[in-house]
């Protein structure tokens, strides 16, 4: 069964990859970029489904973490004259200025550092618990995009970067995002996914069972602040410009949006609402240009429905759309297949 | 970039030289902090009493407060109200608002896990947020001013608007008017008994929904004073105008000890005063001012987590 699993897993990431070499051909850059984003909201809402999902910490300081691994990305990948071009105002500060890295390290020491920050966070405020941490954790996230509007001669302020390298393509995106998935769920189905799921459902009877509550919080804000800050990167990458605007509370929004809609807890939710919300952000950009022609277009009618959307599966269909099941190929073989399975002892 | 020029028309209120700070200055600067602390305080009323009642942080406060301003501003520009009638609807209008947003969106997830009432809450705020820019629209538009508060009186060599010495005034007398109504009325008895535990004062035969109904009411009433008088000093509206005052009156709320009205009030004071003042005498951190007061909450949640009146409240297992 094990050996069957494996194969079709292996057969699904070359049928992906078969996808991907034909998709980098025959579709239109729009197209692309859509697809590149849904992938790079897989990578997000993923690492933020570890935290709020997995371990139960309501944490809204994911652009923050974002906004670390994007400049941090940007700064290392972007030539020489470009950022001369960019630091007009002030220059850049001395080594980073003549540093020029390869996208790959690049991406990992922006996720690093934006695990970094989140250690630093998280230590102190891991201690609170429900809408303490929530507000606390939102707090970061601004500090941090008012420390990156101040700071000229780092990271250009109010102008932010512009002319990044646009590496990001379809091989990055869904690559990292494959290894993303990956890694989640092997973390949750060991040892450390069953302490953070403990830590979730109650912290008193996790603690008294021998769990440092302390140690796998953290380890689970790093964890997911890291994929944040690789995802992140890719974003700025994917984009080619960015500014301290970005990473504002709307960002975080999405991403949880994505999450509470996906189900809190289950990555194949996660991967499923990251394509479905991303598409239809795009399709739904109907609703903001004129729908009859002698009424006026009302720009962010789209955002009331995403609005309306997300309280209505909060209001009504509280596990959203997978609660906290996962996919997998048993479960769908059985389905498929017309004689009942596992009758007796065959499995 | 519509941000920046709004901070810059803003700055020179609180400005005013840094390099020579005469006894005047700091007057003015105090005076100003204490008014832009009065509102912070009025509107961390409208948090304290929520999460007292329903253990909640109502995200949608901030919005509410916009609202209160698109309705007076509304009730003057377009249907050309006088400014003290258009106020009183646009308290009233405010008030049924709150009460709207409670029943919708808090009251049927009542009994859900905490993080569900928390996300309805933040899609609450957003979605007030996309309707305010869909039917007010996104550009900022001006608060029309008003002569008897937006006057300057002159005091020794400094002007200082009326509005200065308003603010704290209509404050403190609504905090007075609040706690009659919390201690001496028997609906304040039985918002203070719903606070205390719920579902024992619906045994005692107190009617929980509408005294929930009833604190959203008055929370987002004194939340449309606020925002009114804050229309009136900072005149440019805008549809996300609310979220960074929501956030700073939460954080007010925190730092007086959250359910707390008084701890509120001083709160407010502490934020507004401190803010001012940091600008004041520190300018070449201005740009870090709204940095302030998260740093404030962080270092208060983390050596006295039930702020500066709270009770400390102990875990149930």
């Amino acid at each position: 069964m094990k050996k069957r699993n494996l194969i079709l897993t292996l057969t699904a990431i070359v049928v992906l990859l078969l996808f991907l070499l034909i998709a980098d051909k025959a579709f239109d850059s729009y197209v692309l970029r859509i697809l590149n984003l849904c992938a790079i909201y897989t990578i997000l809402g993923l690492s933020m489904n570890l935290i709020n999902g997995f371990t139960g910490l309501f944490s809204l300081g994911h652009a923050g973490f974002m906004a670390v691994g994007a400049y941090t990305t940007a700064l290392l990948t972007m030539s020489v004259t470009t950022k001369q071009m960019n630091f007009f105002m002030k220059p850049l500060i001395s080594p980073l200025d003549q540093v020029v890295w390869p996208f790959l390290p690049s991406l990992i020491l922006a996720g690093i550092l934006a695990a970094v920050v989140a250690i630093l966070i998280g230590a102190p405020v891991l201690r609170l618990k429900g809408d303490y941490l929530a507000i606390a954790t939102l707090g970061f996230a601004e500090i941090i995009r008012v420390i990156f509007t101040n700071t000229q001669s780092l990271t250009n302020g109010a102008l932010g970067l512009k002319s990044i390298p646009v590496t990001t393509n379809l091989f990055w995106s869904f690559g990292i995002a494959v290894f993303t998935i990956f890694i989640m769920v092997s973390l949750i189905n060991s040892s450390y996914g069953r302490a953070f799921k403990a830590i979730r459902e109650d912290e008193v009877a996790a603690e008294s069972m021998g769990i440092s509550l302390f140690r796998h919080k953290v380890l689970s804000f790093a964890i997911g602040a890291f994929f944040a800050g690789v995802g992140g990167g890719l974003l700025g990458n994917l984009i080619g410009a960015i500014d301290p605007l970005m990473f504002r509370f709307m960002l975080t929004f999405n991403i949880l949006l994505i999450i509470v809609l996906g189900g809190m807890g289950s990555v194949t939710g996660t991967i499923i609402s990251a394509f479905v919300v991303t598409i239809a952000q795009e399709a739904l950009r109907v609703l903001d240009e004129p729908i009859i022609a002698s009424i006026p277009a009302l720009p962010g009618l789209r955002m009331v429905v995403f609005s309306v959307l997300l309280m209505v599966v909060v209001l009504f269909f509280r596990n959203g759309l997978m609660g906290t099941r996962e996919f997998s190929w048993d479960k769908l073989i059985s389905k498929l297949s017309k004689k009942p399975l596992a009758k007796g002892g065959t499995k | 970039m519509r941000f920046i020029t709004n901070a810059k028309r803003r700055r020179p209120t609180f400005n005013l030289g840094g390099e020579h700070m005469s006894l005047e200055m700091f007057f003015q600067h105090l005076a100003n902090g204490i008014s832009l602390g009065s509102l912070y305080a009025l509107i961390a009323i409208g948090y304290t009493m929520v999460y007292g009642i329903l253990r909640l942080i109502n995200f949608a406060h901030g919005d509410i407060f916009m609202m209160a301003v698109y309705f007076a501003f509304f009730g003057i520009i377009t249907f050309g109200m006088p400014w003290y009638l258009s106020f009183i609807v646009a308290i009233v209008v405010t008030g049924v608002l709150g009460i709207t947003v409670e029943s919708l969106a808090y009251r049927p997830i009542r009994e859900a896990p905490r993080i569900s009432i928390l996300i309805s809450a933040i899609g609450a705020s957003y979605l007030l947020e996309n309707l305010a820019i869909v039917i007010f629209g996104g550009r900022p538009k001006t608060f029309p001013q008003v002569g008897l508060f937006t006057n300057m009186v002159k005091i020794g060599d400094v002007h200082i608007q009326m509005l200065t010495f308003i603010i704290p005034v209509v404050t403190v007398v609504l905090l007075f008017v609040l706690m009659y109504l919390i201690n001496k009325t028997k609906s304040g008895m039985a918002m203070r008994a719903v606070s205390k535990d719920v579902e024992t004062a619906g045994i005692m035969g107190v009617d929980v929904n509408r005294t929930i109904s009833f604190t959203f009411g008055i929370g987002s009433m004194l939340a449309a004073v606020g925002g009114i008088m804050w229309g009136l000093k900072f005149p440019s509206i805008l549809p996300l105008m609310g979220v960074m005052p929501g956030l700073k009156c939460f954080i007010a709320a925190v730092i007086g000890g959250i359910g707390n009205i008084t701890g509120a009030v001083i709160g407010g004071f502490i934020l507004g005063v401190g803010e001012i003042l940091l600008v004041a005498f520190l300018p070449e951190l201005s740009g870090y001012r709204d940095a302030f007061a998260f740093i404030l909450l962080i270092a208060i949640l983390l050596f006295r987590p039930t702020g500066i009146m709270g009770e400390k409240i102990s875990e149930k297992v």
